[in-house]
């Protein structure tokens, strides 16, 4: 079955007459005639999991917002950055109505008027694709003062962003949206107790709240049962790398992360070069060798199975974090897919000076750390590698993650050690071939 | 240098503008957009008359301007080429079609041509991993470039140049 995929491939569908004639809206006609309270309840039924990166159950954030609130604002997270992922861009080209649907039903669930879409600067067509279809939603009463003739009030606006990874942190993003650098705010309070404009406010990202309107057509127990235990429905993955056919595709959440490669990707593009590693979540997820791919593309699937070596920060010494150790995680559906004979030192070097690039300075351990593991990557991968320097990065990166504001530091340390424990023999035999020499200047 | 202000059409849009937020200084990013879009980049008068029009302080509009890389605080080329070489673009060959236009172009990237028609610069993660590898030029992405085709890519850009588009686009100087 395709929901969040079922308009991709109809230009026709970005208008709100046809979309409206393959169905759409009619789960927003249905959800006005719920109680709020009851919304959620479906949603926590369809234990539909966020889909931005972090996974969490969005019902039971929707849950913490304030019974009181006067004024309580939805944030849509499409600042799509993290490297690898592309499925928002997708969604919203093919399907924009789907996503002010979703959001409709999202705020007026959480007792919302108001609703910003923040998305990416770079994406100047699909934020033009939205206007037009936010535009269209207010002309036909999906929006205004009463949407759908419920007598609920709704406003939504897009706010283009202007070039910055860290505004997709939602603390961060809040504070673009406010009209101040993307600086990340310091955890309590949380948004859905004080967020944008100080005032309860839910950030869920596009794909999730996309996902809405389908648990409200199917009902929650229906739409959990496609997806596996703890975590509901179906989600779009983002393929790229050395696949033979990369792209979106729609699956069931739970699917053997082999299987997608291998059926909705098509495999690998040269059959003579088989898989290296693959990133499974993300930039900022640790990264998979060949023999660990055969495991259920979820949080569990990823985060739990036997199957997924635990990542290390030095041979033997566990790497720990929130209590236990860590795989990995299918993060924000990003799926890169590395052949054999791909220069995994180097790939790495390129990942930590992105993350040194845009981490936005205000903790030590991130802006300093960061820097330290582009430096040494880089070299190492250029064949200047200095004796101790695994060592280094050893001891840089199991000092960032927990240490900082916001979680950019863990995406640093995650990434980092996952290839170091992965590809250990490829660091090892760089530092090896080195040609650096030592002119006794530290 | 004479003091900008901003047109009839950008004072419209601003102004449809600020009833979606509960502040003016909410309006501070889209204000600056408007300003790039009208002068080409967001020099320092710009940010002066921004800051006027939102009654922020110069300072609040700096700081906002220089944290945000899509502002160009210089003139960029008529075409801004940025090549994405992040992961899943540099696993398809993404520093091969770099070189390649700073070849074709005669600049490393970070700098603009003589002539002002192109600025190069390597950048991030454009959210186009499955078109790789994806280079953006002003407000269009371009997918699945590859480093052989970048001497024909680069050759009708140049033909797309009429003396009204440079003009319109701000970024060259009015001759005479
Ligand atoms: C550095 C950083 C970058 C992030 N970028 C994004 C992003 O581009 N899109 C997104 O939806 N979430 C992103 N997130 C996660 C958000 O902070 C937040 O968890 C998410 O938008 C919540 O929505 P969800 O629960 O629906 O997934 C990022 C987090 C961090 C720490
Ligand atoms: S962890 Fe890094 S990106 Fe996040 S607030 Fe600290 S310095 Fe900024
Ligand atoms: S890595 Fe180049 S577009 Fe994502």
């Amino acid at each position: 079955m395709k929901i969040l995929t079922k308009n991709f491939g109809n230009e026709q569908a970005k208008e709100i007459a046809t979309y409206e004639k393959l169905g759409g809206y009619q789960a927003l006609r249905k959800a006005v005639r719920l109680k709020p309270a009851q919304i959620i309840d479906e949603v926590k039924a369809g234990s539909l999991r966020g889909r931005g990166g972090a996974g969490f159950p969005a019902g039971v954030k929707w849950g913490f917002l304030p019974k009181d609130a006067e004024t309580i604002y939805l944030v849509v997270n499409a600042d799509e950055g993290e490297p690898g992922t592309f499925k928002d861009r997708w969604l919203m080209y093919w399907d924009p109505h789907r996503l002010i649907e979703g959001c409709c039903i999202a705020a007026y669930a959480c007792r919302s008027h108001n609703v910003y879409i923040y998305i990416r600067g770079e994406l100047f067509k699909e934020a033009a694709i939205l206007e037009k279809a936010v535009d269209e939603a207010y002309r036909r009463g999906m929006l205004g003062n009463s949407m759908v003739g419920s007598g609920w009030a709704m406003d939504m606006a897009v706010h283009r962003g202007a070039g910055a990874y860290i505004c997709g942190e939602e603390t961060s993003l809040l504070n673009s949206i406010e009209g101040l650098r993307g600086y990340p705010r310091l955890k309590p309070p949380f948004p859905a107790i004080k967020g944008v404009f100080g005032k309860p406010t839910i950030v869920n990202n596009v794909e999730t709240l996309m996902s809405v309107p389908a648990i409200i057509e199917l009902g929650g127990d229906a739409y959990a049962k496609l997806g596996v235990e703890g975590e509901g429905g179906q989600r779009c993955i983002a393929i790229s790398g050395h696949v033979k056919n990369p792209g979106v595709y729609e699956i069931p959440c739970g699917k053997s992360l082999k299987a997608i490669i291998d059926d909705d990707a098509g495999g690998m593009r040269s059959p003579d070069k088989p898989i290296k590693g693959v990133i499974p979540g993300g930039s900022s997820m640790p990264v998979l060798l060949a023999h660990e791919i055969d495991v259920p593309y979820s949080v569990d699937g990823l985060g739990k199975s036997e199957k997924i070596g635990e990542v290390e920060i030095s041979p033997g010494k566990k790497f720990i974090w929130a209590g236990g150790t860590l795989r990995s995680s299918p993060g924000s559906g990003a799926i890169v897919v590395m052949e054999e004979g791909t220069d995994m030192v180097a790939v790495c070097a390129r990942l930590m000076r992105f993350y040194a690039h845009e981490s936005c300075g205000q903790c030590t351990p991130c802006r300093e750390g960061s820097g330290w593991l582009a430096k040494i990557c880089t070299r190492l991968a250029e064949g200047q590698g200095r004796p101790g320097d695994l060592q280094r990065l050893e001891r840089a990166a199991a000092q960032i993650g927990g240490n900082t504001i916001c979680a950019l530091g863990d995406a640093v340390t995650w990434p980092m050690l996952g290839f170091l424990t992965k590809f250990r023999d490829e660091f090892e035999a760089r530092l090896a071939e080195s040609t650096y020499v030592d002119e006794g200047t530290p | 240098m004479m003091a900008l202000s901003f047109s009839k059409e950008s004072e419209e849009r601003i102004t449809k503008l600020l009833p979606k937020y509960p502040d003016k200084m909410a309006a501070c990013l889209p204000v600056l957009w408007i300003a790039q879009d009208e002068f080409g980049w967001v020099s320092d008068d710009a940010m002066r008359l921004v800051a006027e029009r939102l009654d922020l302080s110069l300072a609040h509009v700096y700081g906002v301007a220089t944290f945000y890389t899509m502002y160009n605080k210089k003139r960029v080329g008529h075409y801004h080429v940025q090549v994405c070489t992040n992961v899943a673009c540099m696993l398809n060959d993404a520093y091969d079609v770099m070189g390649s236009f700073e070849r074709e172009l005669g600049i490393k990237r970070g700098q603009t041509t003589e002539d002002g028609l192109f600025t190069l610069c390597e950048v991030e993660c454009l959210a186009a991993c499955g078109g790789a590898v994806c280079v953006q030029v002003n407000k269009d992405y371009h997918e699945k470039v590859r480093a052989e085709d970048v001497g024909a890519f680069v050759k009708k850009l140049r033909a797309a140049v009429t003396p009204d588009s440079a003009k319109a686009a701000g970024t060259i100087e009015a001759k005479g």
